[in-house]
């Protein structure tokens, strides 16, 4: 009887165990085909045309992603302009002083929520206070759109890194007579620098490869252009359009722009865990 | 970077920790027979920086909530017209006619939930597999690298998982996939039904399966994070009587973390929800409710993706009643995770 036990017991550990490895092993497994697949109809589609020239009117030959590459670039570098200084000022607030606020425990709960809000719904919002009112679309209602994405994340990982700066670090400058803001961004911002860097490249990971939210702000635009004011082109929506089109040289194209979309962001995250890791053993 | 022990030592014994930061730097506690007028000055301009400083962040931090009521009352407006014409019974109308305006966001929202539920039905138990794996069995020098592994499958743009839905996993799962459900569990009773039909591939079933691929990594990271917080007295403690690893985790690691690995289901619940491209590619766009999971559907974001380039006025309107309705539902599924995780962190603080 009380063999019987251990051996069901065993059995049912074996089994439990093996189906969990089994599960790690078929996430890697996707991993590995998605990105092998990518890799695979990406260089295919990769040539010097990619980065030099246009993307090519329908049914047509030949023709890059040039104004979809610099497009995106602008998009991204603004977004990342702009909600930098905003997530990390607020980030100092609720590492500062979001102790005791009640503001801040909102806020904090808030941002929590828009760190998985769906992004579409952001971008519904952009073009309802922004494209409706102005009646066309443009790179800015793109920047603010992705901005919005980028902004909790940049501000949770702030205010996550400033709360691991030792304490006794802190109360020396107060000691020494700094007054807060000094302490704040000279002590304990410059500690944590790393990480704010962190948070900074996982922003830019997030907001490269974000879709929907541009397809109501800043659209596609088929011609190569520098106007932010005007409709943008970028890598997200070319691909989304090019890839459901029935050409193949435009689905060709799709393949190619989503190598340089997952290249880029694939390295921004290796170098954020990069920058942090250094951080951690410095 | 560190202060030297000898600076935190000094300031420990003379300051017991009850001297709060404002009392150090207030100027009344010092004597004041001492300041001449420019220290009195430096002061006074330090704090006047200080509440500037204090303002500044303050206000920053409110933009997000700002522009969170914002973003309701926005799409609220322009939604109004479709709410005041079919009244709350646009929820469950089975309509979507952009011809004649008559609509209603049961279809959607039935697509939304259908794929979003296979997909967790799927994502738990294999986000379970792998945090279990990563917490109890994997050995130490494998486990950072496996875990950026997942973290990464969580990095891959969503728009990604989209095309390989549609050009290598559909073909595939038409092929292969599809028959082989239909002839097992598509012959059994009562779950037959939602087997049938016509097999291409893209459909609701599709979907949820591209889904629980995306939302996998975010459920057993969240899974991980909380597995470790359990003491490991606990743990120790359980093997020490005699309990096998599988025992450990059912026993004693999962009745711990209860709230927290709902909470990460609920937070992969929420992405899954309001994920746009990879249902969009894969969903099969049609405006249609149909008992076989292999039919084509939409889901919300999918239905926005798709037709706001071509709508106007009250269609437009329609659109943004249905973003209302996603932000909502996301809302309260993501309001509920993220009080069940903090509850769960903060439960580390008292138990140990």
């Amino acid at each position: 009887m009380n063999q019987n036990l251990y051996r069901k017991r065993i059995l049912i550990n074996r089994i439990g165990i093996s189906l969990s490895m089994l599960a790690m092993a078929l996430g890697l497994f996707v991993l590995l085909w998605i990105l092998s697949v990518l890799f695979i109809n990406g260089f295919k589609a990769l040539d010097f045309n990619m980065f030099f020239h246009s993307t090519p009117a329908p049914g047509t030959e030949g023709g890059g992603l040039a104004n979809a590459i610099v497009g995106s670039l602008m998009l991204v570098g603004f977004a990342t302009l702009v909600s930098t200084p905003i997530g990390i000022l607020a980030g100092i607030y609720l590492a500062e002083y979001g102790d005791t606020s009640k503001t801040a425990e909102i806020t904090r709960f808030m941002t929590d929520i828009m760190l998985s809000a769906p992004s579409i719904v952001l971008g519904l919002f952009v073009y309802a206070i922004l494209v409706a009112q102005v009646k066309h679309f443009s790179g800015w209602a793109g920047t603010i759109a992705l901005s919005l994405i980028a902004i909790p994340v940049v501000l949770r990982t702030t205010e996550n890194m400033l709360r691991l700066v030792p304490g006794s670090l802190r109360e020396a400058a107060f000691a020494l007579g700094a007054p807060r803001w000094k302490v704040a961004t000279m002590v304990t911002l410059r500690a944590a620098k790393a990480g704010v860097v962190t948070g900074v490249l996982l922003a830019l990971a997030r907001i490269s490869g974000e879709t929907a939210p541009l397809l109501f702000t800043a659209l596609n635009n088929q011609f190569f252009s520098l106007d932010m004011n005007g409709p943008m082109s970028n890598l997200p929506v070319v691909i989304f359009q090019f890839a459901l089109s029935p050409y193949d040289n435009w689905v060709r194209l799709a393949w190619g722009g989503a190598l340089l979309i997952t290249l880029t962001v694939l390295v921004l995250n290796i170098l954020a865990r990069v920058f942090f890791r250094e951080k951690i053993s410095s | 970077m560190n202060t030297s022990p000898a600076d935190s030592g000094i300031l420990a014994d003379k300051n017991p920790l009850n001297f709060s930061k404002e009392q150090i730097m207030d100027p009344s506690t010092a004597d004041s027979g001492m300041l001449d007028k420019r220290r009195l000055q430096t002061v006074k301009k330090q704090r006047l920086q200080d509440f500037i400083f204090h303002k500044v962040t303050l206000s920053f931090s409110l933009i997000v909530l700002v522009s969170l009521i914002g973003l309701l009352v926005s799409l609220a407006m322009v939604a109004w017209p479709t709410f005041k014409k079919f009244g709350i019974e646009f929820i469950w109308r089975v309509e979507w006619d952009i011809i004649n305006e008559e609509f209603g966001a049961a279809i959607a929202i039935f697509g939304t939930l259908a794929s979003a539920t296979i997909a967790i039905l799927i994502a738990m138990p294999l986000s379970f597999g792998i945090a279990l794996f990563l917490t109890e069995t994997c050995p130490t020098w494998l486990r950072r690298p496996l875990g950026t592994a997942i973290e990464l499958l969580a990095a891959v743009p969503s728009i990604i998982y989209g095309m390989f839905g549609l050009f290598i996993f559909a073909p595939l799962f038409a092929e292969y996939g599809q028959p082989a459900l239909q002839s097992t569990l598509g012959q059994m009773p009562l779950i037959g039904p939602l087997f049938g039909g016509a097999m291409n591939g893209i459909g609701i079933l599709a979907a949820g399966l591209i889904l629980a691929f995306m939302i996998l990594p975010f459920i057993a990271a969240v899974m991980r994070d909380v597995f470790e917080i359990v003491p490991p007295i606990l743990r120790e403690s359980a093997y020490g009587v005699g309990c096998t690893t599988w025992e450990v985790v059912r026993h004693i690691v999962l009745p711990y973390t209860q709230q927290g690995v709902i909470g990460g289901v609920m937070l992969g619940l929420g992405r899954a929800l309001g994920e746009t491209m990879a249902v969009t590619f894969v969903i099969g766009n049609s405006q249609r409710i149909s008992a076989s999971l292999f039919s084509p559907g939409s889901s919300i974001a999918s239905t926005l993706a798709n037709e706001f380039g071509e709508a106007a006025d009250f269609h437009l309107s329609t659109l943004f009643a249905l973003g209302l309705l996603l932000f909502v539902i996301t809302f309260f599924v993501l309001a509920a995770a993220k009080i069940l995780i903090i509850r769960t962190e903060r439960a580390k603080g008292l138990k140990t």
